[in-house]
């Protein structure tokens, strides 16, 4: 066999795999869609479940991940900054550091389920949280601070040596010259980090059958005060997320039409993981524009 | 720098902007819904509204939906009470209930089966309702009965093809729960009358719909329900020729069933004995608990203790 | 006058400093703590059956039943640890070529429209929750293996194809980002002395990017490794080694989703799920560990 047609019959099988893999993904896009998409109306995305009865929405759930994705951000995104920036402007180069980052790197590979079941452990009983938002929110936030810490590394990385340098022979302090002149270049990268982060919270589900729990009392959606029980807003209510309620039904239901309910809200999930996709990129492209002035 | 920070709180607001604006949908429905059924219970309600607090229960899964329910109609009645339910398992809710993190652990086994003997005998035991299980079959295994004696060769792999329990010639696929199940804890002691192992190519399930789907879709399979999950793409069995009906559970003649326990630890405090009540109150009993398909413990004449002795 | 101003500023930009570096170590010691903990929590849980209740390394290790509700209770782990290895490694021997010969077209073969649709059609794959996986393969896989194999479906094929398919994702990138990284020189050179693409390819390209190459096989093991909730819906859960692909098995992880909930904390049986958890996160280690060496011979 001649090197040229080893060449052709090499690219044509890459290009094969290639083509199964879109074909694979068309596929389970397609499968999930076509089954859900009929189901979703806007009464189903607005209305509570129902137990027996058909007809159940996911409002709540919907609302939930949606929460629970604010919570986690807002307790990730800090930490996560800190970390990142002490790692790449303040770590010094040596065993702590290479230690330090060795532990990112641990974290960032455990098991969901670990995490999870650490969260039971920890944030629902010894601190007595007990199922609630809070707890999962600080379970998501355990194997997201990883994610987000490399993230910050690589954005604060990102940025020119020359401009760092400048600011500081400026006299600027280190802490000023991280936040005003590095953080901004940095940004674009890290929001597009952090919003693909936040499309993983939305999805996980094992972390959180442990820790937010599977149940979503009755909310009063009048009620916007924090501290009432039956309000929304209240981080320390059990809660079920969107995924975890897919689980549920698919495993519990006794709802008549919960395979439709399960494939709707799956189709709402891949829906809302797509929209933070493209948000991620069409952000990450006009902050990009917007600071390096390229059009 | 300043037109930076700008943008990010611009982003800021628009990400919970558009977080408000689901709220607020969900909101404007739930809010008339709410309205609707406050009015008519307090229509119905003048005197119990003083109860004020908050109930967790935790626990048991097949329990969930029930206590949910029930849960609802009584903060209804109750607007200062709050009731939250969580599923979890019976042993999470046991383990609650114990160490005081839960109200209420419900519970699909006796508390003395699953904790030592000292810390199940803090707890109190509510039976609210029963649930009896049926074995169930692919709907292509044109058999509708099968004796003990039958069921335990199955359920210990001594007969592996239907054509030893009178019916096609075709390999016995199980479907069973995990060891630590109370279903399968219940299905055991009471329509097999012995423990089994695990079985080499059983398949487990920890919940009854993938049960339910997995014997429905698989070839010569075998599993078993609760009364509640039954419907046409599996086929019930009768035991030893007695249909799972309420009726013949209720009259003692029907064998496997297990009693719904919502533990409390000591005596329960004002609150969560109200909500104990209601749950044991005619109007639950004959009606969440029916059209759950769970059967009224009131209806029950016969009772079980936890070593499985029967009383009339 | 000028000199306290002067002064005044030297203050704040001490000041300025300070809140800096305070704020930034907070952070970072917070993150270890976290680690510690973790490790701290899970480690003292899994061993609590070994010391609490008396169950021997060797027991949990080689015994190969499982019956933890038995008289007497028997804890062996091992087929749990065959059937969490044979799924990751038969999902990692599925995926790698196609995530290779992915990261290959959008590298080398058609760079404009392997950026512009295959990536991202690969990170949407990777957004789509797990739980979804398990129920598309509960629906689709399962049923077709069940058609043409004998057996029921369910098992460590079912389970590895799911898993495959969970995993492309992370080994794309990782083997995108190698390919792309690699110095054009090198290529370059191969095509200017004759050589063709493939042969390009497959003497030069992959043999100098393997061990990164290797690392997202290993990440992607990893992640396999550490999944629950999609593997336990398919796997059919039988605590027993399988004698094939397509009979029910069980893995680490859906041994602990399927008893977790359903034992009381601090009983032999609920602590013995924690010393699987304890073994997940050793594997853990194990995995970080081999990506390490990789990442030193890749550097070299």
């Amino acid at each position: 066999m001649s090197a040229k047609t080893a060449d052709k019959i090499a690219t044509a099988v890459i290009i094969f795999f290639a083509g199964i893999i879109v074909l694979i993904m068309a596929g389970l896009l397609g499968f999930i869609l076509v089954r859900g998409i009929g189901h979703i109306s806007f009464d189903f995305l607005t209305s509570p479940p129902e137990t027996i009865k058909k007809g159940g929405g996911i409002g709540p759930q919907l609302f939930n991940s949606l929460f629970l994705l604010v919570l986690t951000m807002l307790i990730t995104v800090p930490l996560g900054l800190g970390a990142g920036i002490y790692m790449s402007e303040y770590a010094k180069p040596g065993k702590v550091t290479d230690f330090i980052r060795l532990i990112v790197e641990v974290l960032s590979s455990f098991p969901s389920i670990v995490v999870g079941l650490f969260g039971l452990l920890v944030f629902v009983n010894v601190f007595g949280f007990g199922f609630s938002l809070f707890s999962g929110a600080l379970a998501l936030t355990v194997f997201n601070l990883p994610l987000m810490v490399r993230i910050t590394e690589q954005g604060m990385q990102s940025v020119p040596q020359a401009q760092k340098e400048a600011s500081l022979a400026l006299g600027l302090s280190k802490w000023k010259t991280i936040k005003s002149i590095m953080l901004p270049i940095a940004l674009p990268i890290i929001l597009t980090g952090t919003i693909l982060a936040a499309g993983r919270v939305f999805g996980e589900a094992a972390a959180l059958l442990f820790t937010a729990g599977m149940s979503s009392p009755r909310l009063d959606f009048s009620d916007w005060n924090p501290l009432s029980p039956m309000s929304p807003l209240n981080p320390f209510r059990p809660a079920e997320t969107l995924a975890v309620h897919i689980w549920k039904i698919n495993s519990e239901g006794l709802a008549p039409d919960a395979p439709e309910i399960a494939a709707g809200a799956s189709a709402v999930l891949i829906l809302m993981v797509l929209l933070f996709n493209l948000l991620a990129r069409w952000i990450g492209r006009l902050l990009h524009k917007k600071f390096t002035a390229t059009k | 720098m300043k037109k930076s920070l700008m943008l990010v709180m611009a982003l800021i607001l628009t990400f919970t902007l558009a977080a408000c604006g689901q709220g607020n949908k969900t909101n404007n429905s739930a809010t008339g819904n709410n309205a609707g059924t406050n009015s008519s219970a307090n229509g119905g309600n003048d005197k119990a509204s003083e109860l004020s607090g908050s109930i967790l229960a935790v626990g048991s899964s097949a329990l969930q939906p029930l206590v949910d329910q029930a849960s609802k109609s009584f903060m209804d009645k109750n607007p200062k009470v709050s009731i939250q339910v969580q599923g979890g398992g019976s042993g999470t809710g046991l383990t609650q209930v114990s160490g005081g993190q839960a109200d209420i652990g419900n519970s699909d086994v006796f508390a003395e089966e699953k904790l030592e003997a000292g810390p199940a005998g803090e707890l109190v035991d509510h039976q609210v309702a029963v649930v009896a299980m049926a074995a169930v079959v692919n709907p292509d295994v044109n058999i509708d009965n099968l004796t003990k004696d039958q069921l335990v060769q199955i359920f210990t792999g001594k007969i592996t093809n239907w054509k030893d329990a009178g019916g096609p010639d075709q390999a016995i696929q199980i479907v069973n729960r995990p060891s630590s199940s109370g279903t399968r804890a219940t299905f055991e002691k009471y329509a097999l009358g012995t423990k089994t192992e695990d079985l080499a190519g059983a398949i487990q399930e920890d919940s009854s719909g993938t049960v339910k789907k997995l014997v429905g879709e698989t070839p010569g399979a075998i599993g078993y329900l609760a009364l509640s999950y039954l419907d046409d793409s599996v086929k019930t069995l009768k035991y030893e020729g007695v249909d799972a009906t309420e009726e013949n559970v209720a009259n003692g003649t029907y064998p496997v069933w297990a009693y719904e326990h919502m533990y409390t630890k000591g005596e329960p405090n004002e609150v969560v004995k109200a909500f104990l009540d209601y749950m044991a109150s005619e109007e639950v009993q004959n009606g969440d608990v029916v059209e759950l398909g769970y059967i009224p413990a009131s209806k029950m004449q016969v009772k079980r203790d936890v070593d499985g002795n029967i009383t009339k | 006058m000028a000199q306290s101003r002067e002064k005044r500023k030297l203050k704040q930009h001490i000041i300025e400093e300070w809140t800096g570096k305070v704020f930034t170590s907070l952070c970072i010691v917070l993150l270890v703590v976290t680690i510690f903990s973790l490790v701290y929590f899970v480690a003292t849980k899994g061993f609590s059956s070994f010391i609490k209740n008396g169950i021997s390394l060797g027991e949990i290790f080689g015994g190969t039943k499982w019956k933890p509700e038995g008289e007497p209770p028997l804890f062996g782990a091992l087929p749990f640890i065959i059937g969490s290895f044979s799924t990751s490694i038969l999902a990692a021997i599925i995926a790698a070529p196609l995530s290779i010969c992915a990261a290959l077209f959008m590298v080398e073969i058609m760079p404009k429209i392997g950026r512009k649709y295959l990536q991202p059609a690969i990170e949407l794959l990777a957004g789509i929750p797990s739980v979804v996986y398990g129920f598309v393969g509960l629906s689709v896989i399962v049923p077709f293996y069940r058609d043409i194999f004998p057996g029921q479906g369910l098992g460590i094929a079912a389970g590895a194809s799911v898993l495959s398919i969970m995993i492309l994702p992370t080994m794309t990138s990782i083997a995108t980002d190698a390919l792309a990284a690699l110095p054009p020189g090198l290529k370059e050179g191969s095509y200017a002395l004759g050589a063709t693409r493939w042969q390009t390819l497959a003497r030069t390209v992959i043999p100098t990017t393997l061990p990164a190459l290797m690392t997202g096989v290993v990440l992607g093991m990893a992640r396999a490794f550490g999944e629950a909730l999609a593997v336990q819906m398919v796997i059919g859960n039988a605590p027993h080694i399988p004698k094939s692909l397509f009979e029910s098995a069980s893995t680490l992880t859906s041994a602990i989703t399927l008893s977790m909930g359903n034992t009381v904390m601090g009983s032999v049986q609920n602590n013995v799920l924690w010393t699987l958890a304890l073994i997940l996160m050793l594997m853990t280690f194990v995995f970080v560990f081999i990506v390490r060496f990789l990442e030193r011979r890749a550097n070299r």
